[in-house]
């Protein structure tokens, strides 16, 4: 087996409120192979958006290590593109070419033609052509999230970090999306971590899926969903998996007494 | 009590869409009338065209051109003193005089609050400073500024640049403070650190903020300077435009009074309505970011 090109190693993350030390999780380990879509799947609290800014690099664990390529992270970077679950993580001053083609400006990895060509192709593909010159306070919420996977996939990151970035849209628009996701992939077998809380995107998404129980976040399985998407919802095999995971994220018979840091 | 109603059962349908070519214009331009009474513009002018008039009217009831000139004979006095080059020449004095100290107070602005950002010590120093200073009149700096610089030009950008800092500061940094996380990740994801950060992310982020900013600052340091020149420009041999209105005092020209507060205004709409309204539509109300 080649090595893993992420490779998370007992990592306990922590953060401080004014008044609490809050750990998100406790000794998660996880490695992300080549054109894998990982996904972490855990109920809200269980630290899987901190545990993705970890990986983002803008937060360092305090115990265990993240190594992307076999080096640690220590801060953000344009290798790992993140897209975020709010809106306004686009830059309100640019149009939506403008905001694909500023990661590739700012990190000078394509020289201006080309990135001008990679940026067309970009939008293209995300099918926003005739909206590449629009500001995005004139886009829907969808719109938006199709510039901002746009942007990120444009810069070819080793991996691409998602943190549940359907939540926001509405239901027809996210089914949509998760498609357009998928038909990406299987053009272009990106890598991609991909944060949810909703076991359905999870099994539909990704080919591999890491379920975390709640606070503090901690592994509870990890499961293969490689040939499952929106085809087989109502299939015995996704219903079969959809209530694994269920049982393994919700049952109480599992947990281990006194498992809690 | 009546038995539980249940809702009848009606028939499904599917119907083809309908035609929408009956609908008519979906889209129509607004007739020449409309566009102009809905101008900005005509609305603003109306009110200046009914100002003046209430002034023309006033100004012949008290027919008294010592205590108040009527319109036409200020713009009278305007007209003779823009003519024969005086008026001119002190506005340009006065604005020579306030560019200085604005563009001065702009770039300690600047530079205080990037330092401000850079770091928690300096957040610290900035808010202490700006709250025991921006409440402070510039116009009572001005003795000092006598003091320190002596009489004339030094001393006024001294006063402006006062009364410029602080303001611009304040709302820079509360701008900077509040550009949502999300885009101040995004900004770091790519790698972006130090002035490349505070330039690409954060300043076009805090852009309503800052103009805000740069408009009090503006406006502060105008009244500062026609405030400072009333003060003192005796001794200076080319004042201002403060110094235009205080030796038509002295005269008792009260129309030529008037004339030097017309341009003081005149200025000020300009500024206002021309020039920050041209920054507006091209930025903020492009971006969306104000309506």
């Amino acid at each position: 087996m080649t090595p893993a090109l992420l490779d998370a190693k007992g990592v306990t993350l922590q953060y401080k409120t004014p008044r609490h030390l809050v750990t998100a999780t406790y000794r998660v380990d996880f490695s992300v192979h080549q054109g894998d879509r990982y996904v972490i799947l855990g109920p809200s609290g269980c630290g899987k958006s901190t545990l993705l800014k970890a990986v983002g690099g803008f937060m360092p664990p305090t115990e265990g290590s993240i190594r992307i390529h076999e080096r640690e992270i220590r801060s953000p970077g344009p290798d790992r593109m993140m897209v975020f679950q709010e809106f306004e993580q686009l830059m309100p001053w640019k149009t939506a070419y403008q905001n694909v083609i500023f990661p590739m400006k700012v990190t000078r990895k394509f020289a201006r033609g080309e990135a001008a060509e990679r940026a067309d192709a970009a939008i293209a593909k995300v099918g926003l052509t005739e909206f590449r010159d629009i500001y995005p306070h004139m886009l829907s919420g969808g719109m938006k999230m199709r510039v901002a996977i746009a942007r990120a996939m444009a810069l070819e990151p080793d991996i691409l970090l998602m943190d549940e970035p359907f939540a926001a849209l509405d239901a027809l628009t996210r089914r949509t999306m998760q498609q357009e996701l998928l038909s990406l992939w299987d053009q272009l077998r990106f890598t991609v971590l991909f944060v949810t809380h909703s076991i359905e995107e999870a099994i539909i998404v990704g080919s591999r899926i890491l379920v975390l129980s709640p606070h503090p976040g901690r592994v509870r399985a990890e499961l293969d969903a490689g040939n499952l998407d929106h085809n087989s919802i109502g299939t015995p095999e996704f219903g079969a998996l959809s209530k694994r995971i269920h049982a393994l994220l919700f049952d109480k018979a599992h947990h281990a007494p006194g498992a809690r840091a | 009590m009546s038995p539980q109603q249940t809702p009848p059962r009606r028939p499904e349908r599917e119907v083809e869409l309908a035609e929408t070519a009956a609908i008519g214009d979906v889209e129509r331009p607004l007739t020449l009338y409309e566009r102009i009474t809905n101008s900005d513009a005509v609305q603003r002018l109306t009110i200046l065209v009914a100002l003046i008039v209430v002034w023309e009217l006033y100004a012949r009831w008290l027919n008294n051109s010592l205590l108040f000139p009527t319109f036409s004979e200020t713009i009278r006095t305007f007209g003779k003193n823009i003519a024969n080059g005086v008026l001119i020449d002190r506005t340009f004095t006065s604005l020579r005089t306030l560019a200085i100290g604005y563009a001065l107070g702009l770039a300690f602005a600047a530079a205080f609050t990037t330092l401000a950002v850079a770091s928690g010590v300096g957040t610290r120093i900035l808010s202490t400073l700006t709250a025991m200073f921006n409440p402070l009149p510039a116009i009572a700096l001005l003795p000092l500024a006598l003091i320190w610089f002596g009489l004339g030009t030094p001393s006024l950008v001294f006063v402006i640049i006062h009364s410029v800092l602080w303001a611009v500061a304040l709302n820079t940094l509360s701008g900077f403070r509040s550009v949502p996380e999300t885009l101040r990740m995004s900004g770091r994801n790519v790698g972006l650190t130090g002035a490349r950060y505070v330039g690409l992310i954060l300043i076009p982020a805090a852009f309503p903020s800052i103009l805000a900013g740069l408009k009090i600052g503006w406006a502060f340091a105008w009244r500062t300077l026609v405030a400072a020149e009333l003060v003192f420009g005796v001794s200076a041999r080319s004042g201002g435009i403060g110094w235009y209105i205080f030796e038509a005092r002295n005269d008792l020209d009260t129309a030529t009074v008037f004339s030097g507060l017309l341009t003081v205004i005149l200025i000020g709409l300009v500024v206002e309505s021309v020039i920050f309204r041209a920054i507006e539509a091209r930025t903020v109300n492009l971006w969306g970011m104000q309506r």
